[in-house]
């Protein structure tokens, strides 16, 4: 705790240079849309152990299994809607290198993807219903299908859509590509049954922001880098001693899992 | 059949600060208290490591289980109502401590103008000047009256502040000094000073202190950790009443309460409450618990809830404008107050804003009340502006300014770059009651018992939007004066409607306070005129809403129902008003 109350003295160093190197998942500039799907196919592949030996091979991350996504194809349009609305750049890593897909995967495994927290008694609001309401987070909410049912059908579109358009499935279409079926999706512009596509677009982004900058501990925010990037310091003790300060205090993230273990 | 268990002298609904102050008098006096709490017990322990924004700010894991009961919601007497169905649209408390725990701490006293905003409007301006359907209507008690018991909760919450130097007489001053300030603070009172308003530090219950209250509670100094609204205090710095009145009732050992206990009716014979109906949420056995007082301090939905199902009181009806229960329910909503106002980028400047405190910031009272002369404007009552240093967490500040793409290399660009570099000014305005806003119960969706929900109609007056709007501009122009290089406004339009969002959990009255049991539930001592052993505590006996939070007031409000139920226990009973005919027949 004593050191804790005096950030100033620690280490700035953001690492975020050091996680590019180290990291075989996400590898230098954007990633178009046919090397995203690249990239999974050769974490999938890396994960099975087929790179050579000298290759600088990832460790494998026994997290990256896919709990609620059965199908791969739903999880790859996924993880490209993902990384296209949180891309990586010189910033650092986008959302794929944050594993914001795999946190996306285990948050509709469990209650949020079923609701259960919510009220819900029917009767529920129809699609014409939800098209009234203002706010899109509160369309999601009054719809009948829960969260999951509502991801499964947005990717699902997406991608049909894209094959429709440009004989691609989303994740093998071009950048150009992919950005005019979510604008689509972001005016609300695709057909949905369970929600306007307006509604979805929100839910998504919400999803993977919550994914860049939660606690690692839920299997997004990889190496705390989504909070080093906004210059975020994590679940600190004690800013008393630095709050006065006129300068910017740059301080390295502390973790859940690091503060937890100091009690 | 409900098992009855044995008599006590004191009951309570809900262990928030209205509950707690009330088991802290009583037990202190020697008598008996027992609370029923619907939510799980929890302790300071719980909150060590809570430092987890998904959870608690984003999937609210503190609020009220919504799955089990909820409210539902309307924009006007035509619409059908809507549950809300997400925590995102009700921060309701739940557990021990209710949302006294999870609260900012923004401590603040209301207005002289605001206890007789009736009779000080029409002797200043003339009753034109009230609105046709503005159900304004006086409390009963004087500011003078009630600030003793404002001095008392400050010193039990520990409230750290400033004097308001436009702000109502004190008899003391705070009894913690000022928390520590920062430049964006600095920069925001210096911008208002500038414009020739009057900005101070927000009184709030962090401790700049380690600080020991009237009671013996040590309140630890607070450590700015920034995980502060929507969290339990990890440190016992936030005066809240887990560290405070319930720990101070536990100590007289006359104290009890009980968690997994879920009220669902106050049982009473037509003139006294005999106890309290209650469902034990792991087993589901019914008890009753029979006391000689029965107090309602379950906030303000199960408190309205609990009268209109039990039948106490005349249910108000909007179309004759007679009945009581459920009038006047107002509320900082969220789309005309409080998320409303000025949000400024700077690209030169940075500052530390993932630091912070609940109740860290200042604020202007400028347009408080009646502060400045309303001849002119077209509303009644006003607003204050405020700036906070909350501490910005990631998830929920993604702030970029208007224009920027909504994805893509440019969002994450601005997000990234603006995180330390925006700020925003809020007005927080006042809601003035009128006949077509109120509470009543739902005719379509029922709690996890099957009893009906209680259903908000809101209606939004052209005052109450107007107020609004003028508090915005104010924003800017202080928002403008702080430099920033880019001003998006979050502003009210004219055709706003209510937006079925209950984010403040700043919701008042259906049960509330006066003089006249005809226009009134309960007296100023928050005792029930038809039954007199039962004492409505909370924001429902308010009969309006001021542009100051609300939580002071109802703590001060606590205190003197407190006394009242010392004297009816220790005296004879009865009414401890008298109560008088203001109305036309
Ligand atoms: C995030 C947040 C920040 C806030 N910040 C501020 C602030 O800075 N300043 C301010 O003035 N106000 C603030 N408020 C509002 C403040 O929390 C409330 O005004 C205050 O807590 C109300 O106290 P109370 O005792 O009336 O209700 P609560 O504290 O909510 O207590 C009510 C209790 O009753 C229990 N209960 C309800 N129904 C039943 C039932 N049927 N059976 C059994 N138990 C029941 C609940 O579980 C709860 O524990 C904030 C609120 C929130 C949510
Ligand atoms: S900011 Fe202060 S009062 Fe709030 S939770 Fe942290 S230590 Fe407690």
């Amino acid at each position: 705790m004593a050191d804790n109350n005096n950030p100033k003295t620690e280490s700035h160093d953001p690492g975020r240079r050091n996680f590019l190197k180290n990291t075989g998942l996400v590898v230098g500039g954007v990633a178009g849309g046919s090397l995203l799907g690249g990239l999974f196919t050769n974490q999938m592949k890396s994960d099975d152990g087929k790179k050579g030996k000298n290759e600088e091979t990832a460790k494998v991350d026994p997290s990256h299994a896919r709990v609620f996504f059965g199908r791969f194809e739903d999880f790859i349009v996924l993880a490209t809607a993902t990384e296209l609305i949180f891309p990586e750049d010189d910033n650092g890593p986008g959302a794929i290198g944050l594993d914001v897909p795999y946190f996306i995967d285990k948050q509709l495994a469990g209650t949020w993807g079923i609701n259960g927290d919510d009220y819900r008694q029917a009767p529920f609001t129809n699609l014409e219903g939800l098209k009234k309401i203002e706010k899109a987070d509160e369309k999601v909410n009054h719809s009948r299908a829960n969260r999951g049912k509502i991801f499964l059908e947005g990717l699902r579109l997406m991608n049909a859509e894209s094959m429709k358009r440009f004989d691609a499935s989303f994740d093998q279409a071009t950048e150009e590509q992919q950005h005019e079926i979510m604008g689509d999706l972001a005016a609300g512009k695709l057909d949905m049954k369970s929600i306007p596509s307006d509604a979805f677009f929100a839910l998504l982004k919400q999803a993977t922001l919550e994914g860049a900058f939660s606690d690692p501990l839920y299997g997004g925010n990889k190496n705390m880098d989504g909070w080093r990037m906004k210059e975020f310091a994590g679940a600190r003790p004690s800013y008393a001693d630095v709050i006065e300060s006129e300068e910017f205090v740059k301080l390295d993230p502390i973790s859940l899992t690091d503060y937890q273990r100091k009690k | 059949m409900a098992e009855e268990l044995k008599k006590v002298d004191v009951v309570i609904v809900g262990t928030g600060w209205a509950g707690g102050i009330t088991a802290a008098e009583l037990t202190k006096k020697g008598y008996k208290v027992v609370a029923l709490e619907r939510g799980k017990e929890q302790s300071r322990n719980d909150f060590i490591g809570a430092k987890d924004e998904l959870k608690y700010s984003i999937r609210y894991d503190m609020m009220q289980d919504l799955s089990k009961d909820t409210v539902t919601a309307r924009g006007s007497m035509e619409e059908t109502a809507k549950p809300v169905r997400n925590n995102n649209y009700a921060r309701f408390g739940n557990d021990t401590g209710g949302a006294s725990v999870h609260w900012n701490g923004v401590s603040l006293r209301w207005l002289p103008y605001d206890f007789e905003i009736h009779s000080q409007t029409v002797e200043k301006y003339g009753a034109k000047k009230i609105p046709e359907n503005c159900t304004i209507q006086d409390w009963g008690i004087t500011y003078d009256e009630l600030e003793p018991y404002y001095d008392k909760f400050e010193k039990t919450a520990g409230v750290s502040g400033e004097e308001n130097p436009v702000g109502p007489p004190r008899s003391d001053k705070y009894p913690n000094p000022p928390l520590k300030t920062t430049p964006s603070i600095e920069l925001f009172k210096k911008a208002s000073t500038n414009l020739g308003y009057h900005p101070y530090r927000l009184p709030a219950a962090n401790m700049s202190e380690t600080y020991t209250n009237p009671d013996g509670e040590t309140i630890n100094a607070c450590m700015y950790c920034a995980f502060c609204e929507e969290y339990g205090c990890d440190f016992g710095a936030k005066g809240d009443p887990i560290v405070t009145v319930l720990e101070t009732a536990r100590k007289t050992g006359n104290f009890e309460i009980r968690n997994e206990s879920t009220v669902t009716e106050v049982i009473h014979d037509g003139t006294k409450a005999i106890g309290l109906k209650y469902i034990d949420n792991i087993t589901g056995i019914e008890y009753i618990q029979p006391a000689d007082i029965v107090v309602l301090a379950g906030f303000v939905f199960t408190n309205n809830k609990l009268l209109l199902k039990s039948k106490i009181g005349k249910p108000y009806n909007p179309e004759t404008q007679e009945g009581v229960i459920g009038k006047n329910f107002t509320g900082h909503f969220s789309n005309i107050s409080t998320y409303i106002g000025a949000r400024g980028f700077f690209n030169n400047e940075k500052w530390n804003l993932s630091m912070g405190t609940g109740a860290l910031g200042a604020k202007v009272d400028d347009y408080a009340g009646d502060n400045v002369d309303h001849t002119d404007l077209d509303f009644l009552h006003g607003y204050e502006i405020r700036y906070y240093h909350l501490g910005q967490r990631p998830i929920d500040n993604n702030h970029v300014p208007e224009g920027t793409p909504a994805w893509g290399k440019e969002y994450k660009e601005k997000n990234l770059f603006y995180h330390n570099r925006s700020l925003i000014i809020r007005a927080k305005t006042a809601f003035l009651p009128n006949r077509y806003t109120y509470l009543d119960l739902d005719p379509t969706y029922k709690d996890e018992f099957g009893d009906p929900l209680i259903r908000a109609t809101v209606h939004y007056e052209e005052q109450d939007i107007k107020r609004a709007q003028h508090g915005v501009e104010t924003c800017k122009e202080i928002m403008t004066e702080m430099g920033a290089d880019i001003i998006d406004l979050v502003d009210v339009p004219d055709d706003v409607k209510f937006d079925s969002k209950f984010y403040t959990n700043h919701f008042l009255g259906g049960a509330i306070m006066g003089e006249d049991p005809a226009t009134s539930a309960v007296n100023n001592y928050s005792q029930m005129w038809d039954m007199d052993n039962l004492f409505v505590l909370g924001g429902s006996s308010f009969p309006h809403n001021s542009n100051h939070d609300p939580t002071e007031t109802i703590g001060a409000f606590a205190y003197r129902a407190s006394e009242g139920m010392i004297e009816y226990l220790g005296g004879e009973g009865g009414l401890l008003v008298e109560a008088k005919q203001t109305s036309k027949a």
